[in-house]
Formats: structure tokens, sequence, C-alpha cells
């Protein structure tokens, strides 16, 4: 059976990202903390997924159904990330998207990208950063979901006493990127 | 009848993006089969925010590909045939280019009919066999054009 043949395949992906018809473009790639689903809108990254499967229709709920997979849209996150990975990298050169987040998440999170390699700070102090010193559950919760993590670093906020607490992709990615950092050894 | 949720545009393309490459190659063969090809999902594309349902996509899509093929057989009738004998020697009929923009709004038939006769000089029966018809359906399609050229310039 005839299929259509990859040079065509990849240029018409990349045509239709070239005439900005897509609402997100995506590509898969593989990590240390296993294969990651990463995103761009017109407007920039706007999503790292521990969890591909599903995710496509998570983003059509959130930037529209034009979705495609676009790897040569995606190639500076994609290198940016292993350069991270491999030690190399310390800070992202990558414009997030958050336009479709509510706004307190959205002040969270331009604040958290404050936060630098290697350092970590805790849920009350990035609370106390935006304003909302007694809010730090709710930073909590905006961090939960926070649709662009390694790049924007939820995995820098930490509990009171130091304990790791939570992260939506689970745990040990937290602790994996905090030992990448060198961060642990400050912990305890 | 439940409405069947719109699916991201990449499920959609997967799902389809061989059977409508089939389609084309067989319409227009591999070449121009490629062009249509990527011309077909730009098309769609463009429409798919506009879509409803998800209940016909295949169909839809189909539609979108056989609309492509007639575009690029029409572009194949008129001009393919005009690659024939010595353009040299018809100096004294316009040009080309000249007859080219003169008849750009004539439908292709007709404007394949004037550009092939009086261009390039070719009797009703090599136009015939140019564009696919009679000899007769070819003067008709061509005076039709001139009439419809001279109505324009009044």
């Amino acid at each position: 059976m005839t299929t259509v043949p990859s040079e065509l395949d990849r240029k018409f992906r990349e045509a239709a990202a070239a005439a900005e018809l897509l609402d997100v473009a995506y590509d898969l790639t593989e990590s240390p903390l296993g294969e990651l689903l990463v995103a761009a809108s017109e407007r920039g990254l706007c999503r790292i997924s521990f969890s591909p499967e599903g995710e496509l229709d998570r983003l059509q709920r959130a930037f529209g159904r034009r979705i495609l997979r676009v790897p040569a849209r995606l190639e500076p996150v994609r290198r940016q990330l292993d350069e991270y990975f491999e030690g190399r990298r310390r800070e992202f050169e990558l414009e997030p998207d958050l336009s479709p987040l509510p706004e307190f998440q959205r002040t969270v999170l331009r604040e958290l990208v404050r936060v630098p390699f290697g350092e970590v700070t805790t849920y009350g102090a990035l609370a106390g950063r935006v304003g909302h010193p007694r809010a730090a559950r709710a930073v909590g919760g905006a961090l939960n979901r926070n649709p662009i993590p390694i790049v924007v670093p939820c995995h820098r906020v930490v509990g009171s006493t130091g304990s790791l607490v939570g992260y939506a992709g689970g745990l040990d990615k937290k602790e994996t990127l905090l030992r990448l950092e060198g961060a642990l050894d400050t912990l305890w | 009848m439940q409405a069947v949720r719109v699916p991201p545009f990449e499920t959609f393309y997967e799902e389809n993006r061989d059977r409508v490459f089939r389609l084309l190659v067989r319409k227009l063969g591999r070449q121009r089969a490629e062009d249509a090809f990527q011309e077909t999902f730009l098309r769609a594309l463009r429409a798919y925010p506009t879509l409803d349902h998800a209940s016909h996509l295949a169909a839809w899509v189909t539609t979108i590909a056989e609309r492509v093929a007639i575009d690029v057989h029409r572009r194949r009738e008129l001009w393919d045939g005009t690659e024939v004998p010595d353009v040299e020697s018809l100096d004294e009929h316009p040009s080309y280019e000249e007859l080219r923009e003169l008849t750009a709004d004539l439908p292709p038939k007709e404007r394949a009919a004037v550009v092939l006769r009086y261009g390039y000089d070719l009797d009703y029966s090599q136009i015939g066999a140019a564009i696919g018809s009679s000899a007769e359906a070819a003067r008709q399609a061509a005076s039709s054009g001139v009439r419809r050229l001279r109505r324009k310039e009044l």
C-alpha cells in the first residue's frame, strides 16, 4: 500500500506552521524523566507534559483544535532541554505562553521563573513574593497545575521544613531535577 | 444522533493522509500528487475551525482533494497542450503572454481553445485533442470565448 513519503509529510507539517495556521505545534522528546510532550503556540512554549497520552485533547481545550506535530518548530525547546539534562544549561531562553491561565496562577508562575537554577524556595515564601503571604495553599494549587514544568521551575519549591511535599509529575521526578541542579545537598 | 467531537487536527491528518495521497496519485500521477496533497491538507486546515462535528470527516477531505485535483487538471489542460509546434513561426499572432493576460478571466476550456487557436494557430481537431473534446466542441469553445472577450471590451 502506498503511504505518504516522509519527506512530503515533513514538508506539509512545516508549511502549515509557516502559514501560521496552527493553534499549537508539538513534538515528543526523550529525557531522563521519560518521554516528554513539548508544545508551542504562536505566543511561545505552552506545554511540557510527562504524560503525552491524552495531552492533545487537553491542548485542544485550552488552545483550539488545529494541533499538529511539527518537530522543526520545537527544535529550540528540545535542544535546550537536552542541554539542561546534560548539565550544560542553567537558564532557558524560551518565552512561556501562560495566556490561557487564571490571573493568580500566571502571577505565581511568573514569579517562580525568577528562582534560579540550584536554589529552592518555599510555598509560603513564594506566596509572600506575590503579595499574598497567607496563600501558601493556593500557591501549591497553582504549581500543581503548572503547564510548563522544568522550564517554569515548580520543582524548586519545597515545604517550609525542607520536605519535597509534592510534584504533579511524581516526587521521584522532582528529586531527580533537584539532584541534577545540586539543590538537594542544601536541603539536608 | 450524538454529534461526534472534532478531534485534534493531528489525529484527523494521521487517519486520512495515506488514503488521500493514494487518491491523488491515482488521479494525477505521483509528481503532481505531491503538490496537490499539500494543498488539500492546507485547505482542510484553514477550514478546520469552522467544522461543527466530525461525522463525515473522511468524506469531507475527499471532496477537498477532488476539488484540488480538478484545479490541477484545469491548469494542465490549459498549459500542457501549448507546447506545440514551432512557436517561432507564429510571430504575426498575439504573444503567448499577451493572450494569457487577455484571457485570464475566461472559463478554462474556452481559455485553452482561444489561446491554442489564436496564439498557436492550431486547427480545431488539434485543439479538440489537446483539451479532450471533439473538434466541433473546440470550435464552439473558441468562438464562445471570443464573444465573451468582445463583450468585455465594449
